[in-house]
Formats: C-alpha cells, sequence, structure tokens
C-alpha cells in the first residue's frame, strides 16, 4: 500500500493534521468538531443525500458536502457561520415539513437522531400549513415493521442491507416525494432478519416486531454482554427493566458499536434473547419423587445431588461418575466445573459436545507464535482462505467480517467448499470440491499432487487447483479458516502448510463458548489450556494429586453407563450446548438409549417442568448467560466479559450450584474458589444492572465471617487462578474489565502431549435462525422460521 | 414532423440540412455528409480539440461549458474504455431543438460522436434519447445501420485502421436523466440519480471509464466546426461564444419555431422580429430565456439583452438551453409559477432533502396560493424556500426549480399580492377557490 | 405474459453493446411495455433474470420513469402536455376536453380498455404548441376541436 501523507487543514480556525483523502467529516470528527450527518454511515457508500453536513470550504461557489469532500493541504473550512447554520437549519425545517411528529408513541423517541438534530440546529417555528402525508406502518415480517411517514430517506437501511449484508432486501422506489423505501416481496421481506436496518435507521421508521412499543428508551438500563448464540462472540447491548420476578430483557442491539461486531449483529444476537422467559423456563429445581419430578427447595435438591454423588464417590470411586460440560457456560464455570470433577469427584470423566476439534488444533499450533487470528483481524487480513464452513448461515460475524474486508480493503477471498456457500460471491477464487474431501484439498497443498484428482470436477480443473495454491503459496499475512470438516491430522497438515507461508489461523466451532469449554478443559484427557494429564504441571502442584488415568470421553461414558461402569452423570447444560439446567442423571439402564444425548431431548427438559425426564433425578434451574458474568472465549481465542443482564426469580448459576455442591461434598471451598488469595477484585463491573448477585455474596460472607471482597460465589475470583494458571490465558485484566476483548493463546501455549485418537466431532449445523434446543424457545427465531416456512422463495439474490 | 419556419436573419450550420432529406445516408453525403470525419481522421487528437477550443462552442445543453476545454480533461491514458455519450433527453421545458437535429440530420450527430471520439481516444459512442422520442430512436437506427453498411462504422472504418461503434440508446420518461451524471447512471440501467463530484465524468464516467458528454446539438455542430476551421465558427458569434444556436420560439408569439441565429441576437428582435411579435395584440410580461431553469425576464429586461453566454452571466443568470418562452400580459405569474413548480416536482429524482421535500412543499404552497388560499407570510416563505434550495442541492435540477421561482416572487410580487385572502385570481376569476386554510 | 422470441433476441443483441448486463435495461423495459402494453409481473421476472438483477431492483428502476407502468394503460395512451409552452396555448384546455370526451382522468382507462389519460410535462414540442402525444405519436398545434377528431380518428382505427 502507498504510503498517504498527512495535510493540514483549518476548521474553524482550528488545524486539524490528518491523512489526505480523508472525508472531512471524519477529520472534522477527530479533533471534535461535529459536523451533523444523516445519510453520512461509515464504511457504507457515500450518498451525499441529506444535505446536513454542508460547510463553507474557501474558493468554492457553494456549501460543499463534508461528507463526500476528501481533504487536501491548506483547505479553509467554516462549520459555524450563519449560513451554514442557516442550511443545517432549513434541512431540519423541510425534514419536518412531512414528518409525522409523533414522538410521544414513536420508539425511536429519545434515541431519534432527528430530535437530536432538531434541538441542536433546528427551527423553533413551523412554515409548513399544509397536510402531511399519512400512511399506515406495514409490518414487513416477523421482524421488521415499516412506518413511512417517518421515514427520512438516508438511504442507510437501503445499504446496510445490500452492501453490509449482501442482501439487498431493500430498495428505493418512486422518485420525488414519493420516494419509498420498499421491501423485496412486494408488500413484505424475505431476508436475514438481522435487523441491521432497524439499528440503523436514525428516526422510527423502521422499528423491530421485538421491541416495539414495549417500553420507553428511557426507562431500561443498558447492559452490554456477550451473545449466547453462536461461537463469534458479539458484543449485544441488552436493555432491561424491573419486572415483578427480576429484571426482563426488552431490548437487544448493538447501540455503542464498541464490540468485535461493531456495527453488527445478527438476528440471534439482536432478538434472540428472548428465551429468557418463555412460559416452560424452570424456576424451581425439580427432584423425582415416586418416579415422577415435583418441584422441590433449592435446599432439597441440592441435598439429593451431593448426597449421590457423595455415596458414589466414596463407594465406587470417582470413576463412576461422569461429568458433561457446556458450550454455552462461562469459562469460569467451565473451569471449576473440571476442577470439581478432577479434584471433588476424584475423575476425570469429564468432556463436553465438541463441535470443533480444538485438541488437535492446539497440538498442531503448539510452540508457535502468534499462529491464530483473532475476529478483528478477519476484517483487516489481506488475504483470506476459506475451507469449509457456511459463515454466512453458521459465523454470521465472521461471514461480516469478510464482506467488510472484502468491500473496504479489497482483502482477496478464497473458498474451497462443497457446497455452494453465499461467500462464493466475494471470493476472489471459489473452488466447489467434493463433500469430504476437504482433507485431500489440505494434502493437496501441501504439495501431494495426487490428492488433485479427488478435487477436480466440470468445474474445478487441475489447472484452477495449481493456480489456486500457487496463489495461495504467494500470500503474506494470510488467515486460514477453517470448519469442523478438518480434525485430526488435517488440522496438523493444514497448519503445515501454513506455517509455510506465515498464515495465522482459525478453526471454527460452534456454540458460544465452545472455544472456552475447550480451553478450560474440559476433556478426559487434558487439563486447562490443553495440558495432558501425565507428567508435572501447575495445576497439579497447586491441587494436589490429580487422578492420574484418562477418563471417559462421552461416548465412552454412555457405554460404560450402559454396562454400569459408571453409575452417576452429571450434566451441565446439555451437550447440545444449552446451559439452563444440572442435572443428576442416575441408573445405568435410564441411559441406555441416550444416542439422543446429544440431541435436544435433555435441553429441552432444562425448560419443561413437567415433561417427562426418564432418567434425571434431579433437575436444577439453571440462568443463562444472559443472567450471569462471567468471560466467553470465542472461537479465535478473543476473551470477553459477561455482564448480567436479567435476572429471573428461582435460577441460580451453574457457577453458584457447584461452589453449593462442592461445599456439600466437603471440599475446602477456599481452595476450589480462591477467592481470599485473589488480587483482582470484582469491583462490581461484571455484574450489569443487577445487584441481586452481589446481595447474595454479601449474605454468604456475612454468614461466614468473611471480608466483604470477593465470595466464592464470584466468577472473578476464579479468573484469577485461570489467568494465573491455564498457559496463554495471561491476558491484560484491566483490558477486559474495560470492555475489550483479549485475546488468548492457549493452543499456541498448549502442551497436550501425544493422543490422537479419533474423537466425536459434533458440529451444531446451525442456520442463522436456529440456535441448538435453546433457539427453539426464541418467540422471534420461530416466528421467523414459521414465516419463512408460510412464503417459501428463493432466497439468494445478485448483488448489484 | 415537426414544422420547419425560417427567418432572413437565420445563419444556418447545424440546420443547414434541415428540410433536406439529409436523414437518408445518399442525401447525407451529397451534403458534404462524413467528409469532417475524414478530414479529423488525418488529424493529431490534439489537432482536433484546438480546433474545437478555437471555436468557442460552449455546451449547447445548457451549462455553457466550452467544449474543448471539456474534452481536454480527459485524460490520455485510462487504463480503462473511453466513451462519447450524447445528451439527447431533452426535455427543459420550452426546449425542442434537438428533436430537429435528430430528425434532419442523424448523420451530423454520428459524425460528430466520431470526432469527438477521434479526439479524446474513444472508440465506443452511445446517443441517448428521450424515450418519448421513438420517432427520433427510429431515424437514429436507420442511420446507424446505414452508416455500418457503408463501413462508416464498424471495424477499420474508412480504411483507417481505426475501429468505431456508436450504438442508440432510450429512455424512459425522466427529466432528470439530463443531467450528466444521472445520464450515465440511466445508460448503465439503473434508477437515474446524479452521481457524486468530483471525480467529474471526463475522468471517471461511463462504467468507470474517463466519458465526454455533450449535448446534440454541441455534437451536431462538430463535423461543421472540423469543416469550416473553428475560427470561422467563432467568428459567427461575439468573443468567447462561438457560433449560432438553435433557439426555439414557444408561448405567446406569433411565429413559434426553432430558428439558427448566432450567439449575441438581441433578445428583442428575436421577439419582435424573428418571432414577429405577441399575438392577439396584447403586451409581453415576461420571457424565459433559455428552459425553464433560468431566471425570468421582466419585458423590459429582455428588450435590454443579447442572446450570449456572457451577457446573461454578467447579470448573475443564465443563458440556458434555447428555449425561449413569451409569456404575455393576461397571464397570471402565480400560475406560471406554479406549472414551473409542479414539473420540477414531478421530476425530482429525490435523492436529497432539499429537493424532494423543498419542491413538495413550495408546489402545495403555490397551488394553495393560486387557490386563493394565500397567506401574507407564503409570499415571504416561498422566497425564503426557494432560496434555502439555491444551491445547496445534489445536482442543479434544485438550483432550476429554485430560480424560476425567486425572480417571479421577486419581479411580480404585487400579482402573489393580488391572490391574498382569499381574492380570486385576478387573470382567471372562476378557477379559483375562496376558501381560507385551516391553520394547524 | 411473456414477450415474444423476437424482442428477446433484440434484447440479447443490443445487450452485448455494453459492458454489463443491466446497461440496456431502461430500453428493456420500455420496448416490454409496447409490446405487452404494461410491465407484467412475468416480464418483470423475466428481465431481472435476464440482466443478472433482483426483482426488486428491476421495480426500483421501474418505478423511476414516468412513461413506465406495471398496470395495463388504454390501447391509445394520451399524453397531454400542460407544461408551460403548452399551457400557454392552450394544453389545459386539451386536457380537459379529453377527459370530457373519453370521460376519463389522469392516468384513468376507459373501461373498454381503448383509451389511458395523462397528464405529461414538456414532451419537446414547444414550437409547436400545444401537444399532445398518442402513444408515440406526436399531434402538434392542437385546438380543444381539433383534439376531439385526432381522438374520433383513434376511436375509428381496427
Ligand atoms: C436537471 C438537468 C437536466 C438537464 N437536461 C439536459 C438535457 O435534457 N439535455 C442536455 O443536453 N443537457 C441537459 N442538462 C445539462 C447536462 O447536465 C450537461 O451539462 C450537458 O449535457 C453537457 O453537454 P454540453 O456541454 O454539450 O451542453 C441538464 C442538466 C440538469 C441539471
Ligand atoms: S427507513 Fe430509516 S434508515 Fe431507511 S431511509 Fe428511511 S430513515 Fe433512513
Ligand atoms: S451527511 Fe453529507 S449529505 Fe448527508
Amino acid at each position: 500500500m502507498s504510503e498517504t501523507k498527512n495535510v493540514t487543514i483549518t476548521v474553524d480556525g482550528k488545524q486539524i493534521v490528518a491523512p489526505a483523502g480523508t472525508l472531512l467529516i471524519e477529520a472534522c470528527k477527530a479533533v471534535g468538531i461535529e459536523v451533523p450527518s444523516f445519510c453520512y454511515y461509515p464504511g457504507l457508500s457515500l450518498q451525499a443525500a441529506c444535505r446536513m453536513c454542508l460547510v463553507r470550504i474557501e474558493k468554492m461557489p457553494k456549501l460543499q458536502t463534508a461528507c463526500t469532500v476528501q481533504i487536501t493541504d491548506g483547505m479553509v473550512v467554516t462549520t459555524t457561520s450563519d449560513e451554514v447554520r442557516q442550511a443545517r437549519k432549513s434541512m431540519i425545517e423541510l425534514l419536518l415539513g412531512n414528518h409525522p411528529l409523533d414522538c410521544p408513541v414513536c420508539d425511536a423517541g429519545g434515541e431519534c437522531e432527528l430530535q437530536d438534530m432538531t434541538f441542536k440546529y433546528g427551527a423553533a417555528e413551523s412554515r409548513y400549513m399544509e397536510g402531511k402525508l399519512h400512511k399506515e406502518e406495514q409490518q414487513w415480517s416477523p421482524v421488521v415493521f415499516f412506518d413511512r411517514p417517518r421515514c427520512i430517506l438516508c438511504y442507510r437501511c437501503v445499504r446496510v442491507c445490500g452492501e453490509g449484508m449482501d442482501v439487498w432486501a431493500l430498495g428505493v422506489q418512486n422518485r420525488a416525494s414519493g420516494s419509498v423505501i420498499a421491501p423485496n416481496q412486494d408488500d413484505h421481506l424475505q431476508c436475514e432478519e438481522c435487523g441491521m436496518c432497524i439499528d440503523i435507521c436514525p428516526v422510527g421508521a423502521l422499528t423491530s416486531g421485538a421491541y416495539r412499543y414495549k417500553t420507553r428508551p428511557w426507562e431500561m438500563k443498558h447492559v452490554g454482554t456477550v451473545c449466547t448464540h453462536c461461537g463469534d462472540g458479539c458484543k449485544t447491548t441488552l436493555g432491561v427493566r424491573r419486572s415483578d420476578t427480576g429484571m426482563d430483557i426488552v431490548r437487544g442491539d448493538n447501540r455503542d458499536k464498541s464490540g468485535i461486531n461493531g456495527d453488527f449483529l445478527c438476528i440471534k444476537g439482536r432478538y434472540a434473547f428472548d428465551f429468557f422467559d418463555h412460559p416452560s423456563r424452570l424456576r424451581a429445581p425439580l427432584v423425582r419423587k415416586h418416579g415422577k419430578l415435583v418441584p422441590a427447595t433449592w435446599e432439597e435438591a441440592i441435598e439429593r445431588i451431593s448426597a449421590r454423588l457423595k455415596e458414589v464417590r466414596d463407594t465406587k470411586g470417582g470413576h463412576a461418575i461422569g461429568v458433561i460440560g457446556s458450550n454455552r457456560t462461562t469459562n469460569e464455570e467451565n473451569y471449576l466445573l473440571q476442577k470439581f470433577t478432577r479434584i471433588v469427584l476424584r475423575s476425570n470423566n469429564i468432556d463436553h459436545r465438541r463441535t470443533a476439534d480444538f485438541a488437535s488444533f492446539a497440538r498442531a499450533l503448539a510452540g508457535k507464535q502468534d499462529a491464530t487470528a483473532t475476529m478483528r483481524d478477519v476484517a483487516s487480513a489481506p488475504a483470506i482462505l476459506l475451507i469449509g464452513n457456511d459463515p454466512t448461515e453458521q459465523h454470521p460475524l465472521l461471514a461480516w467480517n469478510i464482506r467488510t474486508n472484502v468491500r473496504l480493503n479489497r482483502a482477496k477471498l478464497f473458498v474451497a467448499n462443497s457446497g455452494d456457500i453465499k461467500l462464493r460471491r466475494q471470493a476472489a477464487a471459489f473452488l466447489q470440491i467434493p463433500e469430504g474431501r476437504e482433507g485431500k484439498f489440505v494434502a493437496f497443498l501441501n504439495g501431494d499432487d495426487s490428492a488433485a484428482g479427488a478435487l477436480t470436477s466440470a468445474a474445478v480443473s487441475n489447472d484452477s487447483l495449481k493456480t489456486l495454491r500457487d496463489e495461495l503459496r504467494a500470500q503474506q499475512d494470510l488467515v486460514i479458516i477453517f470448519g469442523s470438516e478438518l480434525r485430526g491430522a488435517d488440522i496438523a497438515a493444514v497448519v503445515k502448510f501454513g506455517t509455510g507461508i506465515g498464515a495465522r489461523f482459525i478453526c471454527l466451532g460452534d456454540y458460544a463458548n465452545s472455544r472456552g469449554a475447550a480451553d478450560m478443559g474440559l476433556y478426559p484427557d487434558l487439563l486447562p489450556g490443553y495440558t495432558a494429564l501425565t507428567g508435572s504441571n501447575k495445576f497439579s502442584d497447586e491441587w494436589g494429586a490429580l487422578p492420574p488415568e484418562r477418563g471417559l470421553s462421552a461416548a465412552e461414558m454412555l457405554q460404560a453407563a450402559q454396562q454400569g461402569r459408571l453409575v452417576a452423570l452429571l450434566a451441565v447444560g446439555t451437550s447440545s450446548g444449552d446451559d439452563l439446567a444440572v442435572e443428576l442423571v442416575d441408573g445405568a439402564a435410564a441411559v441406555a438409549d441416550s444416542l439422543t444425548f446429544f440431541q435436544d431431548r435433555i435441553a429441552q427438559e432444562g425448560f419443561l417442568s413437567t415433561g417427562p425426564h426418564s432418567w434425571s433425578q434431579v433437575v436444577l434451574p439453571a440462568a443463562s448467560a444472559y443472567e450471569k458474568s462471567g468471560t466467553f472465549t470465542n472461537t479465535c481465542g478473543d476473551l470477553q466479559l459477561l455482564k448480567k443482564a436479567g435476572d429471573i426469580a428461582g435460577v441460580k448459576s451453574e457457577f453458584e450450584i457447584l461452589v453449593r455442591l462442592a461445599e456439600r461434598l466437603g471440599a475446602d471451598v477456599r481452595k476450589l474458589v480462591p477467592f481470599g488469595g485473589g488480587v483482582h477484585a470484582d469491583m462490581g463491573q461484571s455484574r450489569g444492572a443487577q445487584s441481586g448477585e452481589a446481595d447474595r455474596h454479601g449474605v454468604w460472607l456475612a454468614a461466614n465471617n468473611l471480608e466483604p471482597r470477593l465470595s466464592p460465589f464470584d466468577p472473578m475470583a476464579i479468573l484469577d487462578e485461570i489467568q494465573r494458571l491455564v498457559p496463554g490465558y495471561e491476558f491484560s485484566r484491566l483490558g477486559l474489565v474495560s470492555g475489550s476483548e483479549q485475546h488468548v493463546v492457549s493452543v499456541e501455549k498448549s502442551n497436550a502431549g501425544p493422543g490422537n485418537e479419533l474423537v466425536q466431532i459434533m458440529p451444531a449445523n446451525d442456520s442463522l435462525f436456529t440456535s441448538g434446543a435453546l433457539g427453539s424457545y426464541s418467540r422471534i427465531l420461530n416466528s421467523v422460521i414459521e414465516n419463512r416456512r408460510a412464503q417459501p422463495v428463493d432466497t439468494e439474490v445478485m448483488a448489484d | 414532423m415537426a414544422q420547419l419556419v425560417s427567418h432572413p436573419d437565420e445563419v444556418r450550420v447545424v440546420s443547414q440540412r434541415f428540410g433536406k432529406g439529409a436523414a437518408d445516408i445518399e442525401r447525407h453525403l451529397e451534403l458534404d455528409g462524413y467528409k469532417a470525419v475524414r478530414k479529423a481522421l488525418e488529424m493529431q487528437p490534439d489537432q482536433i480539440i484546438n480546433e474545437v477550443k478555437t471555436s468557442n462552442l460552449r455546451g449547447r445543453g445548457g451549462a455553457g461549458f466550452p467544449t474543448g476545454m471539456k474534452w481536454s480533461f480527459v485524460p490520455k491514458d485510462a487504463g480503462k474504455p473511453k466513451y462519447i455519450l450524447v445528451n439527447g433527453d431533452e426535455s427543459e421545458p420550452g426546449t425542442c431543438k434537438d428533436r430537429l437535429i435528430l430528425e434532419h440530420d442523424p448523420h451530423s450527430v454520428i459524425e460528430g460522436v466520431m470526432i469527438a471520439g477521434l479526439a479524446v481516444g474513444a472508440k465506443v459512442g452511445y446517443i441517448y434519447i428521450r424515450g418519448e422520442y421513438r420517432y427520433l430512436v427510429d431515424i437514429t437506427r436507420q442511420a446507424l445501420a446505414d452508416a455500418y453498411a457503408k463501413g462508416f462504422l464498424g471495424k477499420n472504418i474508412f480504411g483507417s485502421g481505426k475501429d468505431f461503434d456508436v450504438y442508440w440508446h432510450t429512455g424512459a420518461g425522466a427529466y432528470e436523466v439530463g443531467e450528466e451524471s444521472a445520464l450515465m447512471e440511466s445508460l448503465e440501467g439503473k434508477r437515474g440519480i446524479p452521481r457524486i463530484r468530483p471525480p467529474f465524468p471526463a475522468v471517471v464516467g461511463l462504467w468507470g471509464g474517463p466519458t465526454v458528454i455533450n449535448n446534440v446539438e454541441s455534437i451536431a455542430a462538430i463535423p461543421h466546426i472540423i469543416l469550416m476551421g473553428g475560427q470561422k465558427f467563432a467568428d459567427l458569434g461575439p468573443p468567447k461564444n462561438g457560433g449560432t444556436r438553435l433557439f426555439c420560439l414557444s408561448g405567446h408569439i406569433n411565429n413559434p419555431g426553432v430558428y439558427e441565429l448566432p450567439l449575441g441576437y438581441p433578445l428583442k428582435k428575436l421577439i419582435y422580429d424573428v418571432g414577429g411579435g405577441i399575438p392577439n395584440g396584447r403586451k409581453l410580461k415576461a420571457v424565459v430565456p433559455g428552459g425553464s431553469s433560468t431566471f425570468v425576464l421582466t419585458a423590459a429586461e429582455a428588450e435590454q439583452m443579447n442572446m450570449d453566454f456572457d451577457s446573461f452571466s454578467k447579470r448573475g443568470e443564465f443563458l440556458g438551453s434555447g428555449g425561449v418562452v413569451m409569456v404575455d400580459d393576461q397571464t397570471c405569474m402565480v400560475k406560471f409559477a406554479l406549472r414551473i413548480m409542479k414539473f420540477y416536482q414531478h421530476e425530482s429524482c429525490g435523492w436529497c432533502i432539499p429537493c424532494r421535500e423543498g419542491t413538495d412543499w413550495l408546489k402545495k404552497t403555490l397551488t394553495r396560493f393560486h387557490n386563493g388560499g394565500g397567506l401574507k407570510k407564503d409570499i415571504d416563505n416561498i422566497k425564503y424556500l426557494a432560496q434555502n434550495m439555491l444551491g445547496r442541492t445534489f445536482c442543479p435540477l434544485g438550483d432550476a426549480a429554485a430560480i424560476p421561482t425567486m425572480s417571479i416572487v421577486d419581479k411580480w410580487r404585487d400579482e402573489f399580492e393580488a391572490h391574498l385572502e382569499g381574492r380570486a385570481c385576478p387573470f382567471e376569476p372562476e378557477s379559483s377557490i375562496k376558501e381560507l386554510p385551516v391553520l394547524a | 405474459m411473456a414477450i415474444s422470441e423476437k424482442l428477446d433476441q433484440f434484447f440479447d443483441a443490443k445487450m452485448k453493446e455494453y459492458p454489463t448486463r443491466r446497461s440496456f435495461l431502461v430500453p428493456m423495459l420500455l420496448y416490454t411495455q409496447d409490446e405487452l402494453g404494461y410491465l407484467t409481473d412475468e416480464a418483470v421476472a423475466h428481465i431481472a433474470k435476464k440482466t443478472d438483477l433482483t426483482e426488486l431492483e428491476v421495480r426500483n428502476v421501474i418505478s423511476y420513469y414516468s412513461m413506465l407502468h406495471t398496470r395495463p394503460m388504454g390501447k391509445y395512451h394520451v399524453q397531454v402536455c400542460t407544461n408551460i409552452s403548452c399551457m400557454l396555448r392552450g394544453g389545459e384546455e386539451l386536457l380537459d376536453r379529453c377527459r370530457h370526451h373519453l370521460g376519463i382522468g389522469h392516468k384513468q382507462v376507459t373501461p373498454d380498455g381503448a383509451f389511458s389519460l395523462e397528464e405529461v410535462e414538456c414532451i419537446g414540442a414547444c414550437s409547436w404548441a400545444p401537444a399532445v402525444q398518442v402513444n408515440y405519436t406526436f399531434h402538434e398545434n392542437l385546438t380543444p376541436d381539433a383534439m376531439e377528431i385526432v381522438l374520433e380518428r383513434y376511436k375509428k382505427l381496427p
């Protein structure tokens, strides 16, 4: 890239130095001079339509739009003269002429850019006396509502949908004052329902079915936390409001754009928080009595579980107990879970639903430096190779970053996939290979020409393969992203290829904290940080001797249960990724048919208080990720802080549950959660809108005569230990708490030792509108799925 | 089809073949057709551009930008194909001259495109004709087919080793598409929304390639300039205003029609000699000098004006497109202003706030005003609105709407006042609704 | 209703004259309308496919241009100019006469589908005002009576 030189301009007498070619509006913003705008939106194409940003530039005949003028040396600009003020004022007057001014009932009231601009720059008197245009509000989809008269035609929605999402579902129709934003299917939308158009609308013209008329913006508190759905880790800001049963979540958006996702959120991150108050949400523990699960107190339930676990441990040994962790619980919970399993239950029988082969990834990258890419890197890397997966459906943020990078930075995207995935439209080269041949493709990249035969087809010639390989070899700073199609030796092979050209990697796993689950050691043969069980390590140094033998994998646990070797199972959430129930499962007969174990069945039990639980003895209602604090590690290894947003009476976090169980099992809680010895107290940063959790800590601390600083229920206490002991998790705590993501290098620092048994990898295969079992409890996701079933249309559209 | 007229003062350059059947290629050749392009093939590109610069030809589309200079902005090495685009969208109210050129002498346009192409290094030209002019599309298609058949177009034109293609294109009803960047959008198959400038079309135009956009009349003058020499063309008009132009007389005039006269021709003579004065013994009240986008002149002002670009720009006004519309003293200027605004309101592309909302608001206010619902503050409001559009819209259409409005309010304020407070329109008493609006 | 093969081939040939597939879109829409009377859903879908555009994008374009219609117009579409040059010479009277004679208003169609009426902006006949276009044919220097005769002549056409 050629160096751009800095130039100096003068704005309102102030000197500004910025790179030549910077847009004037951005140069002004950088030094705190606000130039108002509606249509200008960073990263989207320039429109110069709203004319709010008109400024006077010396030597130019007319007022100029600061949103399109690129600065040149010596430019002298005025943004505060009467002339400029009058121009702004008149634009507002013109807009208000046809604007309904139904602010008191408008969803955007209080958050409306037109209101703000009117206040700042606008008109006190109205010159307009003609009748206003009136049109009924239209519902375009379960998510999107459109109120035409409120629209100011800034075209942000059209651009974010087309340029940003590559969906092109919104258009502009008619002309002159008849101009109107139109949906792609006559009177409704067929789209990805991401809600980006709603979020970006400066006024209340586009509103969401999930939020409309629910509340006034100022009645909410806003908690920025991490989305609980896919593995990308978008920041979502939840608007919460007190209710009878705690704290309700009424809205999701990304209002401060400060997360790794910037402007982006998909439908799930934005709207699929609405499982939280699903009618079948479990709000009290269930205990099996006379063959039936009936509501019980927490005390009774905890007692039942701990008594049973204690009995099995003390009579049969820890190896008769199995533990299944979750992909949607926090790092702190996962870490605690495996620690609890290993030192309290004295078992290595711990696993989780593995949606990607992170263990092999760690083995392949062990000892390498700076070998993993961050989610942000995907938006700036000059070149990307994507093998397998369909990020548009499964990793929406990743897909957005790829598209943005291609669009704004002309990054080169190379895609090898067995499907006709949508990202091929951004690809410089798209190679459609037969299903299951991803490994062959990697072998070919590594120079094995004999693999070409398995890849060629009518569309893919030997030559095109070679050209692609040559081109890839020549790439600098390539980021290689691969899906769960690559496992075991194939991962080692792709790492070999990439390392040769200095590439960095991203291994795609599916749920919100699947990478965290792997990093935190939810493995029968690996301690946190992919540390081999055998040999000396920091964990055994600190915790004391660990059960020496490798534990059972999830599949093996089932087998053992059938054979009567395993008699108790503690399943956190379910292995399909739900984190809403901690279950004690007892009895071999009960698990006999349970390959569905990994499917939705248990998940649903998390919600169903009365459903038939063939083998759960106790079901505990757990808090969802939106109802607790902690950290998640996204699929790239970006660690982020979760803040508690919602609160549901009757549920408890897994963290608290585990601490209570451990205490009943006679463990030294101070050792399990070294809250006294920790250095980093949580000063409340992670508690979001809540104080309830802090209250609980307070009660416990007082009861135990402890210092009111950290409690064993505070996940931050164990984060201290994670930082201390887990290789690669030596991040800046200050950075984390202040809201920026921290890239962890656990895979690079891993020490997993040999071990390459073929493990079961079970990708989620979620679509944009599903999210394991959890998704099926989201009203908005269900209505979108329903709606699409009712109006099947070929969804893929061509780009402009 | 359209009827031709003549006057002894006329100097026929562009219109020299009108009425002579020159749409037929054989007839055209008899009348010196395609001689200029043969001559241009022998010239260096810079020579052609210089000849056009010398001719002082200024854009006949309305803006009056020097054509030679425009051509010289095209980069020599662009790395992308260059294009010539002929603007035949002719939609400016009062203007109907390009129509005659394409009807009577389509080959002069084709030849002009080729010369322009040779000058700037383009190999492809498009002639964009407004959708309503279907019969001209058909004439142009035939002319192009004939030129291809003769080997004047296509590969190796005139055996020169050079290739050149000219294609026809048509619109489908949109004044705004006459604006050059919107014209390109339309030619690319899009809505006629103008583009952000810079970059200017000469640098980044059609499909990203440098593009010369000229009005039909400007392009049709090119072959004549090459044949007669730039200086001779320049000498026909006053300094810096080379040549002749087609003036379209319309409205309240005895001899409406399209006349080719030297630039600088006195407007008074144009009205009373060439046009034969105002019919029905009435008096002249107002003149629209060059299409509805120009400042409207009072009769007294009109008598002082010469029809060249600089005489107008000296006053901060515009000569415009050649559409001269005479308005007699029995016409209501409020209604006239309203009709003009109705046009711009209908034709605004709707892209930017001031034009979309401003034209709509002005139309509504003027409608109410003309119907007798006007209030005193409306008069100032109308002016205020127009002033706030002027110079602030995305493209000059907003200016085009503001300019006539402001000049009418300024010059005929008394007629606005005569409509106040429910009084009937003094010119059309029966058409007014005597009802005051309900104030919000 | 779909367009004829001949027209489709004509489009294919014209599309080759441009570097992008969508460039010929506007003329294509107009010629399609000429053949079908209006832009049918089927035609829109066909053209969208041909030009690699979404139907939405094609409709965005259609709705911009005032000559393009997505509903049937009369067999004879009478377009009366009332812009300044025509207005000054009686364009509005022509429009009035058409209204009365045809019994329809602006953008309406006679029940038999023979005529539709539209008040249009300047059609480039200013020096021959007042003028009317019936489909693509210009009728100039009209008076209300002459207008009526013109309409009658169309009525009698087969
Ligand atoms: C709203 C608007 C409408 C225009 N319409 C036309 C037109 O119909 N024909 C035309 O030649 N130029 C028209 N122009 C001027 C063109 O933008 C452009 O200046 C012209 O085609 C350049 O050619 P010339 O330099 O030969 O005049 C219009 C400009 C504007 C702002
Ligand atoms: S709907 Fe909203 S975002 Fe879209 S153009 Fe209108 S105001 Fe802008
Ligand atoms: S921000 Fe510049 S015109 Fe809208």
